[in-house]
Formats: C-alpha cells, sequence, structure tokens
C-alpha cells in the first residue's frame, strides 16, 4: 500500500493507505477530522470541500495519493485558537445555516472566494457558490454572511 | 472503486514507460471525471498514472499568433491567465465556466478534451479555433481529434501534451447551462480568425462535437446574428434527456448561436 504524507491544518499527518482512498475518507476515518462531510459522494454538492494548496476542491473527488505532499486546511484548521474566524462569525450572526450539514463546505468554499475576489458583489457570490448545495436556507443567509465577512476582512 | 496502482511519474518520460508497462492503465490529470466514474465502477484499471502533477504539462505560453496551454494546465489558471484574456478572451470566459470554482481548481484541459463529454465545453472552443493537439506521438488537427460520444483519435499510450490555440479575430462562446450540472444543455462557439469562419457546437448533438457548416457560410456573407437567425437544425441526431428534448435542444443552438454572434462583435 501507499504511503502518503501530507500536512493537514498545519500538523504533518502520513499513513498507509489503499491507492483507492479518497482524500475525504483519509481525513475524516484515518485522521478523524469529521468536520468534513461527505454528502452526494458525486463531486456536487460541495458538502467536502477543504483547502489543498491554498485553493477549494471537492475532497470526495480526489484520492488520498494525489494530495501527497500538499497542505490541506480543514473547517477545524480555519480558526485553530479557539476564536471563529470571520465567515465562521457572520455564518452565525447571519442565520447562514439551519441543519448545518453544508456549512464546513460553504464557508471553506467562502473563504476560498474571498482570497480570490476581496471585491465581491451578491452576483459573484451566487455565482461562485455554484458547486455548493445547501436544502435549508434557500441561500439567502449564506449570501448574506459571505457578503458580510468579505467586508469585514478587507 | 476497484483496487488499483497508483503510480506518480516524474517526468512524461516516465509516464509513457509506465503507460506502454502496465495491463490496462488509465491516466489521471484532475480526476473530476476519472474519479466519479471509478467510483461508479464504470471503470476497472490496473493502473492510474498521475501525470496531474507534471510541471512539464502545466504552462502557458503566447508566442507569434498563438496560445500554446499545456494539458495538465487547470480550468481555474486559464481562465485567469493574462495572456488568454488578452488574447482569446473568449476561451478564459469559457474555461471561467466550466462546472464550479471546485471543478476549476481541480479539472485539466487535456483531461476534458481527452474525455470527450458530448457535453463538454472545451471540444467546442478546440473546434472552432482550429486548435492543434500535440501528443506524445503526433500532432492532431481539432477537425480530426473528436471522433464521437467520448470518443477520441488518442490512441494507446499516447498522452496529449499541449493545444496550440491561434488568436482568433472575433470569437464568442454561449452557453446554455443544464442548471442542476453546469455542463452545456447547449453551447456555442463562433470564431473568426486565419482559418475563416467556424461555428462548432457542444452538448446538442448525439455524437459530440460538430460544426453547423451552413451557419459558417451565412456568416462570411453577413456576420451578424439575423445570418443565423434563420438557420435551423433538424432534430434528428440531437440529444434527448429529461433535460430537454432533440426539438428544443435543435433550437437552442440557432438562438445560442445568435447570442454568441452578438457577443462576438
Ligand atoms: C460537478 C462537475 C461539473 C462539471 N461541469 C463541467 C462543465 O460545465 N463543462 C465541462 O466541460 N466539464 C465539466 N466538468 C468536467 C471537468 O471539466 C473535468 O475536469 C474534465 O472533463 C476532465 O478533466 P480532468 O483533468 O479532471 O481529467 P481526469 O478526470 O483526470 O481524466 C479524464 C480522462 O482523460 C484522460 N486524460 C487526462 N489527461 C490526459 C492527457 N494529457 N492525455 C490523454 N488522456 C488524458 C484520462 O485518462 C481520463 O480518461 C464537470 C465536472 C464536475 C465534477
Amino acid at each position: 500500500m501507499p504511503v502518503v504524507a501530507m500536512t493537514v491544518n498545519g500538523k504533518p499527518a502520513s499513513a498507509d493507505v489503499e491507492a483507492r482512498m479518497l482524500l475525504v475518507q483519509f481525513i475524516r476515518e484515518q485522521l478523524g477530522l469529521t468536520g468534513t462531510h461527505v454528502g452526494c459522494d458525486t463531486s456536487q454538492c460541495g458538502a467536502c470541500v477543504v483547502h489543498v494548496d491554498g485553493r477549494a476542491v471537492k475532497s470526495c473527488t480526489m484520492l488520498a495519493t494525489q494530495a501527497e505532499g500538499a497542505e490541506i486546511l480543514t473547517i477545524e484548521g480555519l480558526a485553530p485558537d479557539g476564536d471563529l474566524h470571520p465567515v465562521q462569525k457572520a455564518f452565525r450572526e447571519h442565520h447562514g445555516l439551519q441543519c448545518g450539514f453544508c456549512t464546513p463546505g460553504m464557508i471553506m468554499t467562502a473563504v476560498d472566494m474571498i482570497r480570490r475576489k476581496p471585491d465581491l458583489d451578491e452576483e459573484t457570490v451566487r455565482e461562485e457558490l455554484e458547486g455548493n448545495i445547501c436544502r435549508c436556507t434557500g441561500y439567502h443567509n449564506i449570501v448574506k454572511a459571505i457578503l458580510a465577512a468579505s467586508q469585514e476582512m478587507r | 472503486m476497484y483496487q488499483f496502482n497508483y503510480e506518480r511519474p516524474k517526468s512524461l518520460a516516465d509516464a509513457e514507460a509506465l503507460l506502454a508497462k502496465a495491463d490496462d492503465p488509465k491516466l489521471l490529470a484532475g480526476g473530476q471525471t476519472l474519479i466519479p466514474t471509478l467510483k461508479q465502477r464504470l471503470a476497472m484499471p490496473s493502473d492510474v498514472i498521475d501525470i496531474g502533477g507534471l510541471k512539464e504539462l502545466d504552462f502557458i505560453r503566447a508566442e507569434g499568433d498563438a496560445i500554446m496551454i499545456g494539458a495538465a494546465t487547470k480550468h481555474a489558471t486559464v481562465a485567469n491567465s493574462a495572456d488568454v484574456r488578452k488574447h482569446n478572451p473568449a476561451l478564459a470566459a469559457l474555461a471561467g465556466g466550466i462546472g464550479d470554482p471546485a471543478v476549476r481548481h481541480m479539472g485539466t484541459l487535456g483531461g476534458s478534451i481527452a474525455n470527450n463529454d458530448p457535453a463538454a465545453d472545451y471540444p467546442a472552443a478546440c473546434l472552432a479555433l482550429d486548435a492543434k493537439i500535440h501528443t506524445t506521438k503526433r500532432l492532431i488537427e481539432a477537425d480530426e481529434f473528436f471522433k464521437g460520444m467520448f470518443e477520441t483519435a488518442l490512441q494507446d499510450g499516447e498522452i496529449i501534451r499541449e493545444v496550440t490555440f491561434p488568436h482568433p479575430e472575433k470569437a464568442a462562446y454561449m452557453k446554455f447551462r443544464n442548471p442542476a450540472s453546469r455542463y452545456a444543455m447547449v453551447g456555442v462557439f463562433v470564431s473568426k480568425g486565419p482559418w475563416g469562419i467556424r461555428v462548432a457546437v457542444t452538448g446538442a448533438g448525439q455524437n459530440g462535437v460538430f460544426r453547423v457548416s451552413e451557419m459558417e457560410e451565412a456568416l462570411a456573407k453577413n456576420w451578424s446574428p439575423d445570418a443565423v437567425a434563420n438557420v435551423k437544425l433538424p432534430a434528428k441526431g440531437m440529444n434527448a434527456d429529461l433535460h430537454g428534448s432533440a426539438e428544443y435542444r435543435a433550437h437552442l443552438v440557432t438562438v445560442m448561436a445568435k447570442r454568441a454572434v452578438a457577443a462576438a462583435g
């Protein structure tokens, strides 16, 4: 079995894995970081979004071995000191979640989009959320939360 | 997923050697098509050879009258490239409209055209822009490359290295997205360049991407949306599924062609 080594939330992580192990399985089952969710498991819903070398990707559509040597950031690593990240805070303040299942992916996608596009407007946020599905909120408050966080982080 | 061996070659030459040696190998680039396929157990390769990280396949170069893009260049890189935006804004916009941000962070040009999904975007750009597809074995003209649904001229052991896109004088791509998958229900790429005028359609045809010579001739006489407005395609040979009938797709081709010519200016 291949040995894979990467950095997850700033800490080294390595294991013998089956070649067919997905990154999301590595994160959840090997490392026990269950904040990253598996929703559709068909690359559509975005609940599994994490950052790989600073870019949002769907961890259900990447092999663990593909992440060899990479820096991974999951929802658990976003605010390591216990304070909430501005995007997390904004989701709470603006009620950007109901059941919460899609939230980790939404937040990781939001952090990535704010980094790439500091001057977000509503239309852009909605477009950038193409790959993240929420079945509770109707997106309205998610969009509000992301816009508020992007203002805050400017 | 079935079991497979995973290989990560350090160079294109190593990748070729691994391909030649393995029983039933499959290349992996961004994995945005192959991994879902493996998960559904629709493929059972003995070896997965990961060329996604090969630096020698990840580049964008503007030289002379063309842009060369390495096969492992990601959609997001093409969309954001200053060179592509300057010389071929229609291509940059096309890449920026593929799937969603996470898909664009992984998916590659080479993977998209090798896969030749009948609803994929890049095949329309290649065909409409008279692109040259360079492989480890030869040069293939876009006109000769796309052979039908999920079929290309690629042979076993052949790897796409780069695609050359000559600069167009005018070009635009208009895509009517499937609202769920973001793939093209119908996408039309129109262009004017040293190759003349081309109109390429994706999403609509049962055999994948195709050119519409009647529209090309009409635009040669009169480059305006009106010129294509009266060119109607037959429903025969069009895709039909729960998202739209063959008649609907045939109709959309004309609508998208008109919009594309208008956008190309
Ligand atoms: C949610 C979602 C939405 C999407 N929406 C769109 C869309 O709107 N429009 C669109 O066009 N596409 C869309 N795609 C597909 C996406 O663009 C894929 O990235 C692309 O089709 C395949 O590229 P890849 O690099 O991921 O290839 P992989 O999945 O790694 O490989 C695909 C195939 O190409 C072969 N291959 C890869 N590289 C080479 C090479 N250099 N030489 C020879 N063969 C090679 C592989 O062996 C495999 O058979 C979507 C995908 C997802 C998951």
